[in-house]
């Protein structure tokens, strides 16, 4: 069992889902299909693994500022994340999130955690809280 | 609902308060999928209007018609339906990644809002004005608002060297060549992610054209924003001026070795037998670039297809000097407005190889194409388009 509080940076439901941590940072734009969700970047590790419906954790995100119209469009399309793990406040992913809200769109919730704690969530099957609190068994 | 999401985005980061600026570069244009449309047509529809010069990036279709592309139906018209859009809100149709060469140079200390990767690192570290890396939707929230969320690079604290990355020990001969620059960017955009660096230990001053295509690359392998030339950029007089006259955390000796495996990087089909197409133009092309395209075709034919990619504010000139009329008839397509990992242009062909100059291309044409890659210079990816073979020329170290 584990459990860990982690700060909430944007609201949204409450989610279960698996979690998927990545082990490299990602760039949303040429590294995720905003049409599956699918990770596309032939040259990241998790090449092929699908972020829809996980609780993703991202490390870091690198390259193109177009993350946050990929988001939006996964958002849009339902192949969003069930929740959003950043080490650290990305505004550029994150204003995928902020206008998904702002069109009526349901939104996953979005939190900061240490990257640190990531690994050890990796595959498991979680319970995110609309606060925070992410527990596993 | 420009004002809110800047605001939103102002409390996310820690911002204080929210400053006036003076100019935008907008990413937001470029079709992803229909809800990126719908957000345009919900701020037209709002009676939303810029209150700052904005330029527009790339879209996904060439308005001038120089080249086409196999999006779908319904894809083409949403993203015809966005371009429209973004123009209703005011923005310029300068339709380019290298608005910097458009005649969009804001002043040394000013404060803007640009998106696109290299834009953006071009504008803070050649220009010296002051933007973060701006996305799609807060880029244009910020032109329509006219202000922008303080902090991060718009703060001088922030705008300060800690790193040093120092090319005193690397062949200067190889540096002269434009085939360093994104050998150079893919390092450095690697080792040093979302630090502010100071280059140091060049013998000569790198012209605009290396510096825009060090900046794209690195900021493709890493979250550069701005980077400093000692001796070469606004704010790097020298590099002790760069670091705000602080020690810096980190001096990174760059090795030829560390460079050779950089250039190893860049492509993903070393043992390619042949080459199926041919793209330059990442950042879009300048009209020296496309000068230097001249001289290495001479009038020859190629073999396989070559696009350059660059912006309608060359493609003028390039017509008036009848020097379009000249590079198509040697087979040249000439892509506009936008370029070919952002839209459909290369021949759906499964196990295709594609050969650029462009460490942007190179590193993300494998995903958004499908084609894996061979990085050479401008001179190599001409030889190989003549001949339909990887050409390379001699090591130069």
């Amino acid at each position: 069992m584990v459990s860990v509080q982690a700060e909430v940076l944007l609201d949204g439901p409450g989610t279960a889902a698996t979690a998927l941590a990545l082990t490299a940072p990602i760039s949303f734009w040429g590294g995720v299909d905003p049409r599956s969700g699918l990770i596309a970047d032939p040259r990241h590790p998790e090449n092929g693994q699908l972020i829809a419906g996980k609780v993703l954790f991202v490390p870091e995100t690198v390259g193109s500022s177009s993350a946050a119209a990929i988001l939006l469009e996964l958002v849009h399309g339902k192949h969003a994340p069930a929740a959003i793990v950043l080490h650290e406040p990305d505004a550029i992913l994150l204003l995928g999130l902020i206008v998904a809200k702002e069109m009526g769109y349901e939104t996953p919730i979005a939190l900061r955690l240490d990257r640190e704690g990531f690994s050890a969530l990796h595959g498991r099957t979680l319970r995110v809280s609309d606060r925070g609190l992410i527990e596993g068994a | 609902m420009a004002m809110r999401i800047v605001a939103e985005t102002a409390r996310l980061m820690g911002a204080e308060r929210l400053i006036p600026i003076e100019s935008a570069h907008i990413d937001g244009a470029l079709y992803h999928g229909d809800s990126g449309t719908l957000f345009a047509e919900r701020l037209v529809a709002g009676g939303a209007k810029t209150a700052v010069r904005a330029t527009l990036n790339v879209g996904a279709i060439d308005l001038t018609g120089c080249s086409r592309n196999r999006l779908r139906p319904h894809e083409l018209e949403m993203a015809k339906r966005m371009m429209i859009a973004y123009q209703q809100l005011g923005c310029e149709s300068t339709w380019t990644c290298a608005p910097y060469q458009a005649g969009h140079r804001p002043r040394l200390g000013s404060q803007v809002a640009w998106g696109e990767s290299n834009a953006v690192a071009f504008c803070n570290s050649v220009l010296g004005a002051r933007t973060n890396r701006y996305g799609d939707f807060l880029d244009i929230a910020c032109a329509i608002s006219g202000r922008a969320p303080d902090y991060g690079l718009h703060r001088t604290e922030n705008r300060r060297a800690t790193v040093v990355f120092d090319l005193s020990h690397v062949d200067q001969k190889f540096l002269h060549s434009d085939v360093a620059w994104p050998v150079l960017g893919n390092l450095y955009g690697r080792l040093i992610g979302d630090a502010v660096g100071v280059i140091t230990g060049l013998a000569f001053r790198p012209w605009e054209d290396i510096l825009k295509a060090f900046g794209a690359t690195a900021a493709s392998t890493g979250s550069v924003g701005l980077f400093h030339v000692a001796g070469a950029t606004p704010e790097a007089p020298d590099e002790a001026t760069a670091r705000h006259n602080t020690p810096a955390h980190e001096r990174i000796i760059v090795t030829n070795e560390m460079l050779l495996d950089a250039q190893t990087r860049l492509s993903t089909a070393d043992r390619a037998d042949r080459v199926d197409a041919v793209a330059i133009g990442s950042p879009h092309l300048s009209v020296e670039e496309f000068d230097s395209l001249r001289r290495l075709l001479a009038g020859r034919k190629i073999a396989v297809p070559l696009y350059a990619c660059t912006g309608r504010h060359v493609l003028r000139l390039l017509e008036r000097d009848g020097h379009r009329q000249q590079l198509e008839s040697s087979g040249v397509t000439i892509v506009a407005d936008t370029c070919v990992v952002v839209t459909p242009i290369l021949p759906e062909k499964p196990g295709a190889v594609l050969m650029t100059n462009s460490g942007k291309f190179a590193h993300y044409a494998p995903s958004n194409t499908g084609y894996s890659v061979l990085y050479g210079s401008m001179a190599d990816c001409v030889e190989s388009a003549v001949t339909g073979r990887p050409m390379f020329g001699a090591p130069t170290w």
